[in-house]
């Protein structure tokens, strides 16, 4: 079973409909007795760091994702909960990463968000065994995790290279959004949900 | 590097498509959902769609038509025309929307778009600005609604300053001088704004050739462009533009 986790951030539909294009079905769920049985959690994002963090608290979440054993895959704002600290609102972390969240720089050259399409490299790990190196994924966020010993994927905007996923242990994060990154972000679900 | 983006735009009404496509081998041409599906599969980086229906009690008809393209769909779309509440985007978004744009209503109450970006966030929320050139205004452009018929008297790129700093995540800026006229989109106008502004400008009305593309974002600093008819009818294959375009240095998701 796939756990979808429920904390009231956005954009849960578009990873459901992308399970299902794949041939799963995702349960969306904010009980932790569910999420703690799921073969495999999704936890998607799109929203503000501190309300979202709110959310998780307020629902118990926070402790019981943190403690979670199986495949995890943070998606967007989802991985950057995933870290310490983010800048967006001040907020705290689930500390599974020990990064910091910081907010791009902005310029007409090098505008925020950073949205759009953009190539990823030096991939690392399971998920990215079926997508070539310079595949482009879709990318939209105002705050990056720099680059680290937990940096699965780089990507490069306005001259600051930064985490595109990160990956430590069964804890894995994508900056960019798979679900809405046609085939190439579908095979990246895909190696998430068959490989792992 | 971040590609420059290339979106088709559906103009639909009570859930079917309405200006003419004939050019595709669809089942059913008149279907949005796929239409959709054969663009997001043919290159098109984003797909808009603009919501024409006349009524409200046909609301519904787009809500249901969202849920459809989402879950045909693996690339970001947004969806536009008519939006006033805060409900509305609610609904537009949980059926699966990635971003939602307002325009004559934004201009009526500003106040809604940092209403809408804190509650949805930033990058979901589309300013849709329609200019007119006027020499009176500071810029050389004015801000027009309801579909160009009525004048603001409001600077262009003085509202697209103040909807990026009230939370707006994009603007999608159409010319109205230039919409309609295949003789490219106005340049002027796009550079002024996507210059003096931090957030993307997506450039609409006037594309007719593959030069006015690379004009627009050689010249015209925009970060997509939109188009529909030519699309539409197939006057321009997007992966053939994509190619001619990224041979010319813009940089293309090919």
């Amino acid at each position: 079973m796939i756990a979808v986790v429920k904390y009231g951030a956005g954009n849960i539909r578009s990873v459901l409909s992308a399970l299902s294009r794949l041939g799963y079905e995702g349960i969306v769920t904010d009980d932790p007795d569910t999420i703690r049985c799921a073969d495999k959690v999704i936890f998607p994002g799109v929203g503000e760091a501190s309300q979202a963090m709110k959310a998780l608290r307020e629902k118990g979440l926070d402790d019981v994702l943190r403690s979670l054993t199986q495949p995890f895959l943070g998606i967007c704002l989802g991985m950057q909960l995933m870290c310490s600290f983010s800048e967006e609102g001040d907020t705290e972390g689930l500390g599974i990463f020990p990064e910091r969240v910081i907010r791009f720089p902005s310029s007409a050259d090098s505008k925020v968000p950073h949205m759009g399409w953009n190539s990823i490299s030096g991939l690392k790990g399971p998920l990215f065994g079926s997508v070539s190196e310079g595949s482009f994924m879709y990318f939209v966020h105002s705050y990056y995790v720099p680059l680290s010993q937990n940096t699965a994927a780089t990507c490069s905007y306005g001259g600051i290279e930064f985490s595109a996923a990160l990956a430590k242990d069964n804890f894995m994060g994508t900056q960019f959004h798979p679900e809405k990154s046609g085939s190439s972000g579908e095979r990246i679900l895909s190696a998430f949900l068959e490989d792992l | 590097m971040l590609t420059k983006r290339i979106i088709p735009c559906l103009d639909v009404k009570d859930g079917r498509t309405v200006k003419g496509v004939n050019f595709l081998n669809l089942r059913d041409a008149g279907s949005a959902v796929e239409l959709a599906s054969y663009y997001s599969e043919h290159g098109a980086d984003e797909l808009v769609f603009l919501d024409i229906t006349a009524t409200v009690e046909n609301r519904g008809t787009m809500v249901q038509l969202v849920c459809d393209v989402a879950d045909r769909i693996s690339i970001p779309f947004t969806v536009g025309g008519g939006i006033r509440t805060k409900d509305d985007v609610d609904r537009l978004l949980s059926a699966g929307a990635d971003k939602i744009s307002v325009n004559s209503a934004a201009v009526r109450n500003p106040g809604m778009i940092p209403e809408l970006a804190s509650q949805f966030g930033s990058q979901c929320v589309v300013l849709a600005l329609d200019a007119r050139r006027n020499p009176a205004m500071p810029s050389g452009f004015e801000t027009v609604i309801d579909g160009g018929r009525t004048g603001t008297g409001l600077d262009a790129l003085s509202w697209a300053e103040q909807a990026a700093s009230l939370g707006a995540g994009e603007i999608l800026l159409t010319s109205m001088d230039a919409d309609g006229t295949k003789n490219g989109f106005d340049v002027d106008l796009t550079s002024i704004i996507s210059s003096n502004i931090v957030i993307p400008v997506i450039a609409s009305g006037g594309a007719g050739s593959k030069e006015d593309f690379l004009e627009i974002f050689r010249y015209g600093k925009a970060d997509a462009a939109l188009a529909a008819s030519v699309f539409h009818f197939r006057e321009i294959d997007i992966p053939e533009l994509k190619a001619y375009l990224d041979d010319e240095g813009i940089p293309m998701r090919i």
